[in-house]
């Protein structure tokens, strides 16, 4: 899974004469060998032993773990989730990022923090907060109650949860580039007699398009992988409120190894492909 | 199209980037507005195009108040002094972008549209980079782009944003000949600012020098550059040798003893005395305003110019431009009087 505030990894231009090195090569080699030893015990063999474990009965059980109604209704309530928060957010990080780069106004550094509060925050905490204003005994518990409508236990409370956790990718990543943008070309558009909508469809989004892409990505990764806030509201309601994360401990606290890490693989793979497809959009970027 | 500026105001917080302006720029006029940075020209700018609004004052179109109009209504061609070159289109689309996004009635027929475009790169001999895209391109043709983009909505109004400021010294002066050219031949009617005295003197028809948001004088290049109205344009335009005097019963004197010069009907007190380095004639000590001793020579070409320390202001210089011919040598003693001069009463303080 991605980290909450993974920066990105961007390859500095080397200079024509290249690098000046002035260790010596055994002192290169060394570090060189530490930091991919590490990369190896933390993250290739953890990934590595997903797979393996997954597979360790063979390809049926594999298979049946997957295809599993409880597994199936996990796996499409995750997609549900994620797909809904990563609507969410796309939105409210579009009009988040313009508000901050476009306008002056009293609050603006407030609102940026508030932005960054989802990183600081526990998920644990995150979900809590819901629990507390939509739950039972919570501040609009009895409204909800009177009115029939579930969130906490639910599947609103789960996307709730998500949305928050998942809240500043999309506007983190547009924030810094708007910024670097700055307004001329849309003024240049305005003054060349488009309206607003035709400067944000023809000028500011293309503008943006792959970093909103990059944000979106890495929303939906961390949406799908969600635990913490997503565990205190769903009330784990085998079939109806688990999620992939879920179900996956669930499976390995009744001692289905094989079935948990089957479903666990199956996010291990989301997680290879949110890092290709980073790959690419960075690269796209770079070139645009 | 006239262009009429009525005593407008504008503040950014507590600093008053423009103070009360009043100008008139007449159709199909090619006007600069000079000034140092930070002195209210690209507002003034903004303010015209409509990307900024006024605190207070007037801004009219052929007599027609143009703030109640949307910078679009507007119809002003705006090149930006970064160009604001749309980046994820060709040069083609960056020129058609005015033509594509009009609606409705206005909207041309495609066909028209990639005519115009076309004509639009031959007037700024750019057809053959069409297909490029703006970070493909050389600065000068970017500012070139620009200016076709800017002109393919047909504006009423030209308004350049520090047209040439991003470019180096060559492709500047190629591309200030070039716009010349291209003004006589469209004659829109153009506003340009910039901070480079010699780009406005050049190619302006009228100049209008700022300072402090406010407009020290308007005038033709030759105008500002012979009759500066105020210090601030003796200075700012041309080399200005500056002399502190004093006016007493209207008798000019320096330094304690009188130079005669004549007070040009400049009250008593405190005034400055300014000269154009090459208005300053060698004469015998006796008839001088100034007496020093040559202290360096140098300089190329048709005139040589003369470091001149002053007997009457220990470590102060003058600088003047003498005739190749003149037979000065360094170390020698000399007088200087202007055969040109300017004197403004110092501000009250």
């Amino acid at each position: 899974m991605i980290a909450p505030g993974s920066t990105r990894f961007r390859p500095t231009k080397r200079s024509a004469a290249g690098p000046l090195r002035t260790e010596p090569a055994p002192v290169r080699c060394l570090i060189i060998a530490i930091a991919g030893a590490f990369l190896f015990v933390f993250l290739v063999l953890p990934l590595f032993t997903v797979f393996q474990q997954a597979f360790s009965r063979g390809i049926g059980p594999y298979v049946e773990a997957i295809r599993d109604p409880d597994a199936i209704a996990a796996i499409q309530l995750t997609l549900l989730v994620a797909f809904m928060s990563v609507a969410a957010n796309l939105a409210f990080g579009l009009v988040a990022a313009w508000a901050i780069t476009r306008f002056e106004f009293r609050g603006k550094s407030l609102l940026m923090t508030l932005i960054d509060l989802p990183f600081s925050v526990s998920p644990v905490i995150a979900g809590l907060v819901f629990v507390l204003l939509f739950g039972a005994q919570g501040f609009f518990g009895a409204f909800l109650q009177e009115h029939d409508i579930a969130i906490i236990f639910a599947v609103p409370g789960i996307v709730l949860a998500t949305m928050f956790v998942t809240f500043p990718f999309v506007a983190r990543e547009l924030i810094p580039l708007m910024q670097e943008q700055g307004l001329q070309e849309e003024e240049a558009a305005i003054s060349l007699g488009a309206s607003g909508l035709q400067t944000f469809f023809r000028v500011t989004l293309p503008n943006v398009k792959w970093a909103l892409l990059y944000g979106v990505l890495l929303c939906n990764a961390r949406a799908m992988g969600e635990f913490g806030a997503v565990s205190v509201v769903s009330g784990h309601v085998r079939g109806e409120t688990d999620t992939m994360p879920l179900h996956i401990e669930i499976l390995y606290d009744e001692y289905h190894f094989t079935a948990a890490f089957a479903v666990a693989s199956l996010l291990a793979l989301l997680a290879l492909v949110t890092l290709v497809a980073k790959t690419v959009l960075e690269g796209q970027a770079d070139r645009s | 199209m006239m262009i009429a500026v009525h005593n407008v105001t504008k503040r950014f917080g507590t600093f008053a980037a423009l103070r009360g302006v009043d100008l008139e720029i007449r159709s199909g006029e090619l006007i600069a507005l000079l000034g140092p940075s930070g002195s209210g020209k690209t507002t003034l700018l903004r303010i015209i195009a409509g990307l900024d609004r006024p605190d207070d004052g007037e801004i009219l179109f052929d007599g027609v108040n143009a703030l109640t109009r949307s910078v679009a209504a507007r119809q002003v061609g705006f090149v930006f002094q970064h160009y604001a070159l749309f980046r994820h289109m060709t040069v083609f689309e960056n020129v058609a972008f005015g033509l594509r996004v009009r609606k409705g009635k206005q909207r041309l027929p495609e066909t028209e549209i990639r005519s115009r475009v076309r004509k639009l790169l031959d007037l700024v001999q750019l057809s053959w980079l069409a297909e490029r895209y703006p970070n493909q391109l050389s600065g000068g043709q970017r500012q070139r782009v620009a200016l076709a983009r800017a002109l393919a909505i047909e504006p009423r109004v030209l308004l350049l944003d520090e047209p040439f400021g991003a470019l180096d010294a060559k492709v500047r002066k190629e591309l200030r000949r070039w716009l010349r050219g291209l003004h006589e031949e469209i004659h829109v009617t153009s506003v340009f600012v910039t901070h480079d005295q010699e780009e406005a003197l050049e190619l302006a028809d009228r100049v209008v020098v700022i300072d402090k948001g406010r407009i020290e004088q308007v005038g033709t290049p030759r105008d500002v550059y012979e009759n500066p109205a105020t210090p601030f344009v003796h200075e700012f335009i041309g080399e200005t040798i500056a002399t502190p005097i004093t006016i007493e019963n209207g008798v000019v004197s320096y330094a304690g003893a009188t130079i005669g010069l004549d007070n040009q009907g400049v009250r008593d007190g405190k005034a400055t005395l300014f000269v154009r380095p090459y208005d300053m004639a060698v004469v015998p000590v006796g008839e001088a305003t100034f007496a020093g001793r040559v202290a360096r020579i140098h300089g190329l070409g048709p005139a040589r110019r003369i470091e001149v320390a002053l007997h009457s202001d220990p470590g102060g210089i003058v600088e003047v431009d003498l005739p190749r011919t003149s037979a000065v040598s360094t170390g020698e003693q000399i007088g200087l009087r202007p055969r040109q001069y300017r004197i403004f009463a110092s501000p009250a303080e």
